[in-house]
This record gives C-alpha cells, structure tokens and sequence, in this order.
C-alpha cells in the first residue's frame, strides 16, 4: 500500500506542493534564523577562541563576560607567574577606543594590547603583513572587516567607494597617530567594531589614562596540568578569578542571553517559523487527508485496517517531511554561502541542523495525528454516502 | 449461529436507529433477510427507506442494535474489529455508486488495490488485476487513469475491483444510477455474467427498475423493513 499512498500524495499536485512549500518554509526559517544566532553568539566570544596559545584567562572577580573589563593592578601579572603549575604568563590589554578617521568622523574600536615581549593574544591569521612588525614604532594590525569598512578612507570621486585602509596608512586613535602594519583575519564581534591590535605599552598610551590598566593575564598551563584545578588555584593564591577559556566563552554567552534581547527576538523568529510552518504544512496535509475521506473509507469497507492506514500516513508524512526538511535546510546553507563574505552571522552546525529535522518531524507528526485521528475513526459506510 | 446450510446472508429481526432521543431515527425496524450462495438479490424501495443501511450492516460496515446478521454464517458483532475487517477484506467486494476509484491510481492499480490490502505483492497484484480488467473488457485500457476512462468503464473497472480478489460476496449500492441505459445494462451482463461466477453472490441497491429483470429475487423495502420479496419485477 506504501505505493498508493505514495501515488495519493503526489497525485493532488496542489495540495502536496502546498504541504512541501510549508515544510520547507518552517525549515528554512528555524534553521536559517537559529543559524544567525548561533553565528551571533560565537562572536560574542570570538575574540576568546581566536587567541589560540593560552588556556586560561585571569580576571578581576567581579568580570561577568568578555567586554565586562575591570582593569587590575599590573603587579598582579607577577603573582600569577607565580602559581605552580603555570608555564607562563601575558598580560592583556582590552579596551574600547575612539578613532579619527580622515572624514572627520568617529569610530569606536576595540584595541587589544599584547605582551610586547611574546605578542601572545594576536590575530590567528595575517593576510597582510606581521604580527612582529607591531615592533616597529606606533604600529597597529587592523582586521580586514574593519579596514575595508568602518575604517576606510572615503572615497576619491564623491559617488565611488570608500578605499580600504591599507598597510602604511595612518590613523588617529585618541589623538595619537598610528601607523597600520598589517591586516589580520579574525572572528568578528558581536558589535561588528573594528579590531585593532598592538603592543600592551602603546595601547595603555593609546587609552585614557586610568590607574589599573591591566585587563586580562593571559596563562598557559604547564603540560600535564589539570586546568580547572589550576584555575582553582591561582583564584586561592592570588584572590583573582581564573576561568579556562571554555568556561570564559560559555559565560560571555550566557551573559548575553541573560541580559540582551537577542534570545528572545531571534527565538520569536524561530518559533514564528515553526508556528506559521505547522500552520500551513498541518492545515494542508489535514485538508488534503479530508479529501481523500472517501478514498480512506473505501479501504476501510475493503479490508484495510488502522494500522495499514496509519502506515499510508505516516509514509506521506514522512515523505513531505523529508522533502520540506531537505529544501528547508538546503535553502539557509545556501544564503549563508553565498553571504558568507558579508557582515552575517551564520553559522550551521551539525546539531542545529538535526534540531531543525526534529522541529520538521515535530510538525509532520502532529499534521499526521490530526489526519489519522479523522482517518482512524471514520466510519466505512460513508463509502455508501453519495 | 443463524447461518443455515448454502445460505450466504441470515438476517432475522435487525434493527437500526441512528441518533437518540427526540432526534432518533429508526433506519430499519426488524428486517429479515435471507440470500442464497449464487442469487443476485436486488433491494428495492423509496429512498430513505433503509436499504443502504441493510447493505452496510451487511457488509459489516455498520453495526446493528438488534437482531443477528451472518455472512456466510459468521456475525459480524461476535469479531473482534480486526478479524471483522480482514474477514470483510476476504469475503466482500464493493460496487460504488459513485465508482469511488482512487484519482491518481491507473484502472490496474485501482484492481489491484483489494489485494495488496490483503497482502499481494504489488507485481503479483497487477498482474491478476490485469486479468480481470481483461475479463471485463477493459484489457486495453489498465494504465488509464479514472479522469480518461467514461462512466460505464469506470464501473466495468470498479467491478473487476469488487472481484479481483475472489470474494463470495459483492454488495453494490446503486450501480447504474450514473449511467445511461445502454452502459447500465451492459455493465448488468457483466455483474450478471462475470461476478457471480463460482456460485457468488450478489446484493444489489437499486432505484433503477429497468435493471429489475437481471435479478432472481426483488426484495421491496419500505419505512425500514422488508415488504415483500418477489421472484421477478412484474410481483413488485
């Protein structure tokens, strides 16, 4: 019977292309708005994860999340030097600056200060230039996003593009001139503000001046250690706060679903996508099940029984689903292809993309229980009804 | 058990009301019915006055309140539903007014949907559909869809349906009434000729009087019990 349910479903050309449109749709939203989340999400830390070399961050106890800084005294780097079991140390600089740009206008960057000794914390990938020439006087890396966007020069004729800003080129932060010396790729930020790094001395002259200026220390385990033991530790000896830099990530997320309303709007997409797509997929597999009343009747009065009838269901279900699901998906992993060089946030991992399969099955099995119900309880002798 | 020997429907004293209360409608008021292995019996009467009803109790489509009802002596209320549904599956055929083929299946597929309800593999199942769709002279027309076919040749199709797989039973609910009388009757022959083969029987609805001569019993319906059963049109 598998065939002719198959045949059925195909056969009202309507209503099943009205059913797919609706899976694929739902499919298409849930997957393709949960995936800017995510990608939204995974740059609120990016900045952790880019800095490859250390495992662990050191904080003041009071840090909630990533861009929460509050700066410690820069003896303190030396006391976390000093934990057992640390292989070594780097401070970090972290700090939101004002540039000039050529224009006259404004714009907020995020400056990192690196240890000018290692210059551990740079960007994980150069596409121009080197982190070492950071050594050379007043030199920044700017990241590539921010070069060729809120940091480029404006445009030579008045209707052309803005020209990106290129190794050489100067700039204006906090009224000191810096001289870029290289572009770097990076995870972008949550805020999308350019990223700029240089050395841990520049950038403190670079930021107003404040008393503590030490935002992050920057540790490496020894090999063998246990790294949430050595968090443990260095919180006991030191009075600081030592995350690994998992925990550090997990938290900056947290922090952001706690308190910004990006959960929330973007799970109202989600769940609108879900809504609208169980609406039309549900109404018109039940439509569609309610026309073929009297065809289900007839198997009924010829010897079918619940359970084959079910199986017809569930098969048609299951079909729409794959379909929808299929084309849902296919959908939002092309936008994000083919915007994968622009400002979105994408990102599509293997768990949202079966989350997304058990949302499509969510709504295939309650349209098929709405359907069956009816179908189970029909009365053959309606085949007598004309 | 109220079967008797050679005997394929035993009704004695069936009821039916639907609804209850003020709004209760007493479809059939103790009707007693006997039809014979081989007979083609031929229900007759105004409408609304129960024969679709009886045909639905009798082909275990419906259940009755009152009374015993045995096919081919087994009484549909004793089975489990079920049993009762494989048993309607194997031992009745259904003949539509309305054809009631399935739209995107072709005349064989529609053939052979009774068997692979019964568990015919679906190659095996066209193949004998193609036979009977042959039998009933529709041999050149088995990948037609129901939408390409005429009236009378959508019920030639719905016959061999009713017979593909072999049932002892055919119940058929007014199966002329969408035709003009020449297909009408021809499709009759084929009832006549062809489904009551091998000692089958046959339980026909009918308003059409001009029919009234193919069958061996007319029984006369009226207000939900049986008038009178005659030997041929002309007693009526």
């Amino acid at each position: 019977m598998n065939i002719v349910a198959l045949k059925m479903l195909v056969g009202d050309r309507a209503k099943y292309l009205g059913i797919i449109t609706g899976l694929t749709f739902a499919s298409l939203l849930i997957t393709q708005q949960a995936a800017i989340f995510i990608g939204l999400m995974i740059r609120t830390y990016g900045s952790i994860t880019d800095m490859g070399y250390p495992d662990i961050w050191v904080m003041d106890p009071k840090v909630q999340y990533l861009d929460d800084v509050k700066p410690l005294q820069d003896t303190q780097l030396y006391r976390v030097r000093s934990v057992p079991g640390v292989d070594w140390a780097a401070p970090l600089f972290k700090s939101y600056i004002r540039a000039r740009l050529a224009d006259g206008t404004f714009q907020t960057c995020i400056v990192f200060g690196l240890d000018d000794a290692t210059l551990i914390g740079g960007p994980p990938e150069m596409a121009e230039g080197s982190i070492a020439d950071l050594r050379r006087s007043d030199a920044v890396i700017v990241d590539e996003v921010g070069a060729t966007t809120k940091l480029a020069r404006p445009p030579r004729d008045p209707d052309g593009p803005r020209v990106p800003l290129k190794v050489g080129d100067s700039i204006e932060l906090n009224d000191h001139r810096a001289i870029v010396v290289g572009i770097c790729r990076g995870s972008r930020t949550f805020q999308s503000q350019p990223v700029i790094f240089t050395t841990y001395s520049r950038a403190t002259e670079f930021a107003p001046i404040e008393r503590k200026r030490l935002c992050f220390v920057l540790v490496k385990a020894e090999p063998g250690q246990d790294k949430q033991e050595l968090c443990d530790r260095i919180g006991r000896l030191t009075g600081l706060t030592a995350y690994t830099k998992e925990r550090f990530s997990r938290m900056t997320v947290v922090y952001y679903l706690k308190y910004t309303g990006v959960a929330i709007n973007f799970g109202i997409a989600v769940a609108l996508g879900f809504v609208v797509g169980a609406a039309i997929a549900g109404q018109t597999f039940y439509n569609f099940t309610l026309d073929n009343l009297r065809y289900f009747g007839t198997f009924k009065a010829m010897g079918a029984t619940n359970a084959q009838l079910l199986g017809m269901i569930v098969l048609q279900a299951l079909l729409v689903g794959a379909i929808g699901y299929g084309l849902g998906v296919g959908g939002a992993a092309g936008i994000g292809y083919f915007l994968r060089d622009t400002q979105l946030a994408f990102r599509l991992p293997w768990q949202l993309m079966v989350a997304s399969a058990g949302a499509i099955a969510l709504i295939c099995t309650l349209s098929a229980i709405t359907s069956v119900r009816k179908v189970i309880r029909l009365e053959p002798a309606i085949v007598f009804k004309s | 058990m109220v079967a008797q020997r050679n005997m394929a429907v035993h009704c004695r004293g069936v009821t039916k009301t639907y609804g209850s209360g003020d709004a209760a409608v007493q479809a059939l008021r103790g009707i007693d019915l006997e039809v014979r292995e081989g007979e083609l019996m031929m229900l007759v009467g105004p409408s609304g006055c129960g024969k679709t009803t009886l045909i639905s109790v009798v082909a275990g489509i419906l259940d009755h309140d009152g009374g015993q009802c045995a096919v081919f002596g087994r009484n549909f209320l004793e089975m489990a539903p079920k049993e009762r549904t494989q048993y309607r599956g194997r031992h009745i055929g259904f003949v539509f007014q309305a054809f009631n083929l399935i739209p995107p299946l072709t005349a064989a597929e529609n053939v052979a949907v009774p068997l692979m309800i019964n568990g015919m593999a679906r190659r095996a199942a066209l193949r004998k559909a193609g036979e009977l769709l042959g039998r009933v002279e529709m041999g050149n027309r088995t990948g037609s869809l129901p939408a390409e076919l005429s009236g009378g040749q959508q019920q030639r199709v719905a016959i061999a349906r009713a017979m593909v797989h072999n049932p002892r039973l055919i119940v058929c609910d007014e199966p002329t009434s969408a035709l003009d009388h020449e297909t009408g009757h021809h499709v009759m022959e084929i009832l006549r000729s062809i489904a009551m083969n091998d000692g089958r029987s046959l339980i026909i609805v009918t308003h059409d009087a001009r029919i009234f001569g193919f069958a061996d019993r007319i029984a006369k319906m009226d207000d939900g019990h049986i008038e009178k059963v005659v030997n041929s049109a002309g007693d009526l």
